[in-house]
């Protein structure tokens, strides 16, 4: 099936894989100066020793989950609307969770030593359980997906043991960003991270998201590949988006309640070093702004009917919502809760060109297996027009 | 088939890239490596006997070093027995061995370089 | 394969999964063969060895000179790097202003001389660690002394202990160390570029009977080292004598590095 990836390919097609492997070969280049130099090529610090990567890494866990809002709906309840971008969710997945282990990859300090992790299983790290969920979570969408595009294309029904997998990956979807979430919330110390708010905020937050995400996927594919998703499964998700992200919001602003009523130092250091600046270190204000300013736009645009539902407000809407999301989530989220040292000192931590490039790199792998796999689904699809 | 010609033409260029470890040393040998023992602490020993027997350390210092890597950091145990003569010496890459082979050049590094291994001891213990 | 009549056939799937379950049994008893046989009684403790269940330490800041003997003595022993800027320092003993290591104990009133008292700091060896609970490859790990230790061949480097630790004790080699050692000490080693790491201790001397370098460092008495679980250690005695408090003792990681206040 891969070859159909390559049948009468255009020119721009291919000027387009050209380009992302270009920001592969890029980000692949500087990682070897990060190899060779050591992590001092990042922005990372004795107090911020989580960054860009981790950060990038906690974002894109969520994408990878949130291919479960199409598969619940479709396999659980019927939603015959979302049968034909299933697998689209599914090869979402597959590319974000192999961005996930590349963003782990290059932060670690001894990446040639990460099948230590295998050879010496740690049942009580919730690093260890992270990379088995995840490595489970990829296998189980790539035989899925692939399995059920297999059928499709030979137009019959998929195996019934498909059908299992498919049903596994659902909780099995919560499972990796609740362990993800699980990294985080269980330090003692970290005041910012050192609540149970964590896990549903992840999730809840992928489940904005994701579907954002492929509602944006969807209507490029409309435009550059012919492929049409189908108004009601863009509405239903759209639905989706509404509800996850003003629910998102909220519980990013109970946060606020519980750190300035309860006037507590702790509490309310991260947050203010966010939003306000804490002792002239201000460098994340202007982003958390932003990240304000989108949210605000993206949840009029949401939960106004008239916007959601006309395609052109419903684009900026999610895209409004992705930024948000990949400022709070991709950045703030992880340097927020180191910023503020073990002895009450702010450290500031600000991405440097190296790590830029190199998450672009990681970026343009992710898109360039989209490219691939998204092209051998719309050819599956033309053919049998399911 | 029409691609046969092209999937020919690539199964030898795989094979002839894939073999060039064989027929690129043709005629060429390498020095057999010339290990010295020429260190004066080696010099003022009475007798020239390393911590095992020099069969058993030619085969199985790899292992040795590996078992005194976990008996020293993870259990903190640090007398290592020997078989040979029953002797008691300190586990240390450092302080035992590179006491007496302090040519690390002429002893460590001719035998890698010859087998074309790289252990990365080097990089924190102190030559 | 042959059936009982002799004739061929062909290994169905549910023998194959019933041969391939008792070959994983096979390979997962490999594990327990080798704990089994590692028993290994050519690698002794030595006997000069400083024999402990609980180590740990007492620490009187009225008695510091601020000298640094101390810290000059740990990094010296210990190549420990001199990297040159706060961001990626790497530090196994240094002191802290009262109000940072201390901050449950910080107010506005506090006495002068307590103020201006800076403390020195340095790993807890905690008996109930959080940053071994975290370490996916237990490159970090308790031992049964007591001593929270590392294990460099083995970390990998992902920061997680760095995260988890609450009181800022670890340092992560963001470079190569060598070139920032003033020093080097021939008898011990250095660390990569790559792993995170922290006081030990000084495991190498205990095992060999002697106190650590600090504590030994020290021209005022400042330290008090022990078994915590001796009721007649030094260390005990002056816990029992003195007020003495710990840093951060909400977090329930139970340190054992006491300050005398």
């Amino acid at each position: 099936m891969i070859e159909k990836a390559f049948k009468e390919a255009s020119k721009y097609y291919y000027g387009w894989l050209l380009f992302l492997l270009v920001l592969i070969g890029t980000g692949f280049g500087f990682y070897l100066v990060q190899l060779n130099q050591g992590l001092t090529v990042t922005g990372m610090s004795r107090d911020v020793s989580w960054g860009l990567y981790i950060a990038q890494f906690t974002f894109f866990v969520g994408v990878a989950a949130s291919a479960v809002m199409v598969v619940l709906p479709y396999y659980l309840h019927n939603v015959k609307e979302f049968g034909r971008i299933t697998v689209v969710g599914e090869f979402l997945a597959v590319a974000s969770v192999i961005m996930c282990m590349l963003f782990i990859v290059v932060d670690m300090g001894m990446p040639m030593r990460v099948l230590n992790m295998i050879l010496f299983p740690t049942p009580n790290s919730p690093m260890f359980w992270d990379f088995m969920v995840l490595t489970g979570y990829l296998l189980l969408n790539i035989l899925i997906a692939w399995n059920v595009l297999e059928a499709e294309r030979k137009a019959i029904s998929a195996p019934k043991w498909v059908k299992t997998l498919t049903y596994v990956s659902i909780p099995w979807a919560v499972s990796i960003h609740t362990v993800t979430a699980f990294l985080y919330s269980g330090l003692p110390g970290r005041h910012y991270w050192l609540t149970a708010l964590i896990a549903p905020k992840f999730l809840v937050g992928a489940f904005a998201t994701g579907p954002a995400l492929l509602i944006l996927i969807c209507f490029a594919l409309k435009k550059f590949a012919n492929f049409d998703a189908g108004k009601e499964a863009i509405r239903k998700l759209s639905i989706i988006v509404t509800y996850a992200f003003s629910i998102t919001i909220f519980l990013l602003g109970v946060e606020f309640f519980v750190a300035f009523f309860s006037q507590v130092p702790g509490h309310m250091h991260s947050l203010q070093y966010l939003f306000m600046g804490s002792h002239g270190h201000n460098a994340m204000v202007p982003f958390m702004w932003i990240f304000a300013i989108l949210a605000v736009i993206a949840l009029y645009l949401l939960i106004n009917p008239k916007t959601r539902s006309k395609d052109g407000t419903l684009i900026i809407a999610c895209i409004a919502v992705f930024l948000a999301m990949l400022i709070e989530k991709g950045l703030a989220f992880v340097v927020a809760g180191l910023v503020v040292n073990p002895f009450g000192r702010i450290t500031e931590y600000l991405p440097t060109i190296n790590e830029l490039f190199i998450t672009l790199g990681i970026w343009a792998i992710g898109i360039f297996i989209i490219s691939i796999f998204y092209r051998i689904v719309i050819s599956v699809k033309e053919n049998t027009g399911i | 088939m029409n691609n046969s010609r092209n999937i020919i033409i690539g199964i030898a260029v795989l094979v002839i890239l894939f073999s060039y470890p064989f027929w690129g040393s043709f005629g060429k040998s390498a020095a057999a490596p010339d290990i010295s023992f020429n260190t004066p602490e080696i010099q003022s020993l009475a007798e020239a006997q390393c911590i095992e027997d020099a069969e058993f350390m030619r085969g199985n210092h790899m292992q040795l070093l590996s078992d005194w890597k976990v008996s020293v950091v993870r259990e903190g145990n640090r007398v290592y027995v020997s078989e040979a003569n029953g002797e008691e010496y300190n586990m240390s890459l450092q302080n035992t061995c590179l006491e007496c082979h302090s040519n690390k050049d002429q002893f460590c590094d001719a035998c890698h370089d010859f087998a074309d291994v790289d252990p990365t001891c080097w990089t924190c213990h102190v030559e | 394969m042959l059936n009982k009549g002799g004739e061929v056939m062909d290994i169905n799937r549910r023998k194959f999964i019933k041969f391939g379950g008792a070959c994983a049994l096979g390979l997962g008893v490999m594990p327990l063969v080798n704990v089994v046989a590692s028993n290994n009684p050519k690698f002794l403790p030595s006997s000069k060895a400083l024999a402990g269940n609980k180590w740990g330490m007492a620490i009187d800041m009225s008695k510091c000179d601020y000298c640094n003997d101390c810290i000059d003595a740990c990094h010296l022993a210990h190549n420990v790097p001199s990297i040159g800027n706060t961001k990626e320092e790497v530090k196994w003993l240094w002191t802290e202003p009262h109000e940072n290591a201390l901050p449950y104990q910080s107010h506005d009133y506090v006495d002068e001389s307590t103020k201006n008292r800076d403390v020195l700091v340095l790993c807890n060896h905690c008996e109930n660690p959080s940053c071994v609970r975290v370490c996916p490859t237990q490159a970090t790990f308790k031992r049964k002394d007591g001593v929270v230790m590392m294990d460099y061949h083995r970390c990998i480097g992902c920061r997680y202990c760095m995260a988890a630790c609450p009181y800022g004790a670890r340092s992560f080699n963001f470079s190569d160390p060598r070139p920032h050692i003033e020093e080097v000490n021939k008898e011990f080693p250095t660390r990569t570029k790559g792993v995170v790491e922290k006081c030990n201790l000084c495991d190498e001397r205990l095992s060999v009977g002697l106190p650590p370098a600090c504590v030994e460092a020290c021209p005022n008495g400042v330290f008090t080292f022990g078994d915590l679980d001796d009721p007649n250690s030094d260390v005990r005695k002056l816990l029992a004598s003195s007020y003495n408090i710990q840093r951060k003792i909400s977090y329930g990681t139970k340190p054992k590095i006491y300050y005398i206040v």
